[in-house]
């Protein structure tokens, strides 16, 4: 033996779970809610997840290269930021904006507070705040202009326009706030208007579903989300136990989404148990408030992104009891 | 059947197939053996012969030096060839004696002698205990005979018998289970005369279902004897995991087993109980699990206390090829050796040899505060706060965070996505709070 022997110290072995592989099967996850939407919005639709998946992964590239840091494009973190923050724009938008939200979300929001893992907003969820802020028009513009039957993919593209039938202007809250009803079977398969990435509640599920198996997300913060959510708008929601109006509420916006894929996000959600529940049922209220009583119709991201302010303090409040501390001698 | 665990923990891959079917072998050792005088935890005993002295099989050649020490015992009759410091597997230099084995076995007088254990006393038991050199054989080294004088006997209600063997690859327990079960159990037994109040409960992971049964079939008839099996997970016996399986009785780090009730011996110290009172046999050997992809026949070895690991390896056939790792002990506490040349001591339980070590491949990135180490962590506490603590050398809000409560059980670097070495990290933290804490 005259190889020099690695000593280090115990464990000796490892899971082969990496920062990698989770990011990747978030992604995956996302893939359902991606071609739902394509095929729901057209070929724009990709073009919408494609500059954001892109442009974050340059602005990371460009950033760590700028500040001779390892580059660590390759953890599919930015490619999961890009593509949240796509499912999470109107398919109209003109492609200059999600590429501005996609900068600010990976320089300002990720890599400016030390990169993965160190953000303390969901980068995806943050730059989409600041897009609604700053264009708000544009980001809330779910009308279609319709395109005539004959006109080719391309010119979707170009025009911006998306033409499948079914396929109405006005989001299911925005319905529902104007007391309309609206159809469950419709959201289910994602026949509505919405960003690219809400509307079909089936494709999300899937995705949740995959998240779960894996082990990647624990059920905690979206169940609590969802149940307290549900709770309020039952209590104050003006329609009692109408299911018809809380089915259309839970699966419509971007609730779903952003109970399991956002209010999710590891760096941004508490990372002890009971903590999880807490932020769960807090973004429940708060989701229902701003819906109820705001003045837009959506309001998960406003939501996450207060929560997520909240998560140092309410890891601190609910930082575990360590096993058999209560215990005293007897002898 | 509901089988009893705790909350946390891992489950890696288990190894355990390629040494579990091997019947163990006894090794002749063949060149001179080496005693370091500190094999257990507390004060190293005292050397008692000196260079040119003979010494017979089975005689004390290391005496307990204090309240918390063992006697160490040479396995080989022989000359002293030198009493001088040697490589351990701690990787520490240790006062050593060294024997010159001249193969004749001579054995001191009495020695295998048997004896009726139901006549004896508890003060008899325990002192034949004490003057065999017991430490506890599950890996803590703690001397047995302090462990079962724990003051008040009656306050016992339990004795619990560590079955559990989760480390992985090991089976040296696993194989003791199979080949001498009427041993375990008699020791067993003997423990339980000490503590009238007591009743003996033998914890073994459910992935062992022949010992199970073996066990369950000698236990048939004794009204004060239990086996409970236990679900397969890492770290199930960990002494605070186990009694609570056990017993559901929580321990923490200042609260040891018995003030609780309960006392807790490895498989194999119960072995060694019994071949000590019955068979006035002292502590002269180890179980040694060979195994890893880079041992040609891996199985387990019956070995003479300081026999150098190379002739254990000699004996599972050699290397297939170069290793890049080595460790004596499990993959989860053991330790990592940077050479060969060292005895197989009475906590001895394995050698491994790998490959590969891929864990040394492992880049280790930030952490991504995904939450895996707090819901690995069998204490309960959050690794990825203590871990910021330990970085910023802040020792008081790693205590705040109970790091001290860390059992170092290294689940969280098993898990961790990010590959930091947490436990490491967590070590070192928790020796230097206690090195203040002494001055
Ligand atoms: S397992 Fe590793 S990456 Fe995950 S929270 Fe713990 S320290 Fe961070
Ligand atoms: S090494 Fe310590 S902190 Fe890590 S899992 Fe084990 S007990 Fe918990």
């Amino acid at each position: 033996m005259n190889k020099l022997l690695n000593v280090s110290a115990s464990p000796h072995t490892r899971s082969f779970a990496t920062t990698t592989t989770i990011m990747q099967d978030v992604a995956i996850a996302l893939v359902p809610a991606s071609l739902f939407g394509i095929y729901n919005f057209g070929l724009r639709a990709l073009l919408v997840i494609l500059t954001c998946i892109a442009t974050c992964l340059l602005t990371e590239c460009v950033y760590e290269m700028a500040m001779k840091k390892p580059i660590t494009t390759g953890d599919f973190s930015a490619v999961v930021t890009g593509l949240l923050l796509a499912l999470n724009m109107p398919v109209s938008i003109p492609l200059w904006i999600p590429a501005l939200g996609s900068i600010f979300a990976i320089l300002v929001v990720k890599m400016l507070f030390g990169g993965v893992g160190q953000n303390f907003m969901n980068p995806a969820l943050a730059a989409r705040c600041f897009l609604l802020i700053s264009f708000a028009g544009r980001m809330t513009d779910f009308t279609v202009s319709a395109v005539g039957a004959s006109a080719s993919s391309f010119d979707y593209v170009k025009s911006g326009a998306i033409a499948l039938d079914g396929v109405s202007g006005a989001t299911p809250l925005a319905a529902l706030k104007a007391g309309e009803t609206v159809s469950l079977l419709d959201m289910f398969l994602g026949n509505t208007g919405g960003t690219i990435g809400e509307t079909s509640v089936i494709a999300i599920l899937v995705g949740a579903v995959y998240l779960l198996i894996k082990k990647v997300i624990s059920f905690r913060i979206p169940v609590a989300y969802l149940a307290s959510f549900a709770v309020f708008v039952v209590l104050f929601g003006g329609k009692g136990l109408d299911t018809n109006f809380l089915l259309a509420h839970v699966c419509g916006g971007g609730l779903l989404l952003g109970a399991f894929f956002m209010a999710t996000d590891y760096a941004t959600s508490p990372i002890t148990r009971k903590g999880q529940v807490v932020f769960g049922v807090l973004l429940g209220l708060l989701t229902a408030i701003f819906r109820i009583f705001g003045a837009s119709a959506e309001g998960v991201s406003y939501a996450i992104i207060i929560c997520n302010m909240l998560v140092p303090l309410i890891e601190k409040l609910t930082y575990p009891k360590a096993f058999g501390k209560e215990t005293k001698a007897n002898g | 059947m509901g089988t009893a665990t705790f909350k946390g923990g891992i489950h890696t891959y288990e190894g355990k197939e390629l040494t579990q079917d091997k019947q163990t072998k006894v090794l002749m050792p063949k060149g001179e053996l080496v005693y370091p005088m500190s094999q257990h935890i507390g004060a190293p005993a005292k050397s008692i012969v000196a260079k040119g002295d003979y010494v017979l099989m089975g005689q004390k050649i290391g005496e307990a030096d204090g309240a918390i020490s063992a006697n160490v015992i040479s396995a080989v009759s022989g000359t002293v060839k030198a009493v001088e410091p040697r490589l351990t597997s701690s990787g520490l230099m240790v006062e050593s004696v060294i024997i010159e084995n001249d193969n004749l076995y001579k054995p001191i007088e009495g020695l295998g002698e048997k004896r009726d254990y139901a006549k004896l006393s508890k003060e008899q038991i325990r002192s034949i205990i004490k003057e065999s050199g017991i430490v506890g054989l599950g890996g803590a080294a703690f001397p047995t005979q302090v462990k079962l004088t724990p003051g008040d006997d009656s306050k016992i209600d339990t004795v619990i018998i560590n079955a559990a063997e989760c480390e992985p690859y090991l089976t040296s327990d696993y194989r003791m289970m199979l080949e001498e079960p009427e041993k375990i159990m008699n020791g067993l037994k003997i423990i339980l005369k000490l503590f009238p109040n007591a009743k003996g409960i033998i914890g073994i992971e459910d992935n062992k279902p022949e010992a199970i049964k073996k066990l369950t079939e000698l236990v048939n008839g004794e009204d004060k004897i239990e086996i409970k099996a236990l679900k397969t997970k890492y770290p199930q016996g960990g002494e605070r995991q186990l009694v609570y399986a056990v017993t559901g009785r929580k321990l923490n780090s200042t609260i040891l087993p018995y003030q609780v009730g309960c006392v807790v011996n490895n498989v194999d110290t119960a072995i060694a109980i019994y071949m000590a009172v019955a068979e006035s046999t002292p502590l002269m050997r180890r179980i040694v699990t060979v195994a890893g992809d880079a041992v040609k026949e891996p199985g387990n070895f019956n070995v003479k206390t300081g026999t150098n690991f190379r002739e254990v390896l000699e004996a599972a056939g050699g290397l297939t090829e170069e290793p890049e790792k080595m460790i004596s002990g499990g993959p989860m506490m053991g330790q990592a050796l940077f050479s060969l040349d060292i005895p197989v001591s009475k906590t001895t339980s394995a050698l491994l040899c790998f490959t590969k070590d891929y864990v040394a491949d492992m880049e280790p990135s930030s952490c991504i505060r995904c939450g895996r180490c707090g819901y690995a962590c069998p204490a309960q506490i959050i690794p990825q706060k203590m871990y910021i603590c330990s970085q910023n050398n802040d020792a008081e809000g790693f205590i705040k965070l109970d790091g001290m409560e860390c059992c170092e059980c290294g689940c969280c670097t098993y898990v961790c996505p990010a590959k930091l070495s947490l436990t490491q990290s967590f070590r070192q933290m928790k020796r230097s709070i206690l090195e203040s804490r002494k001055k």
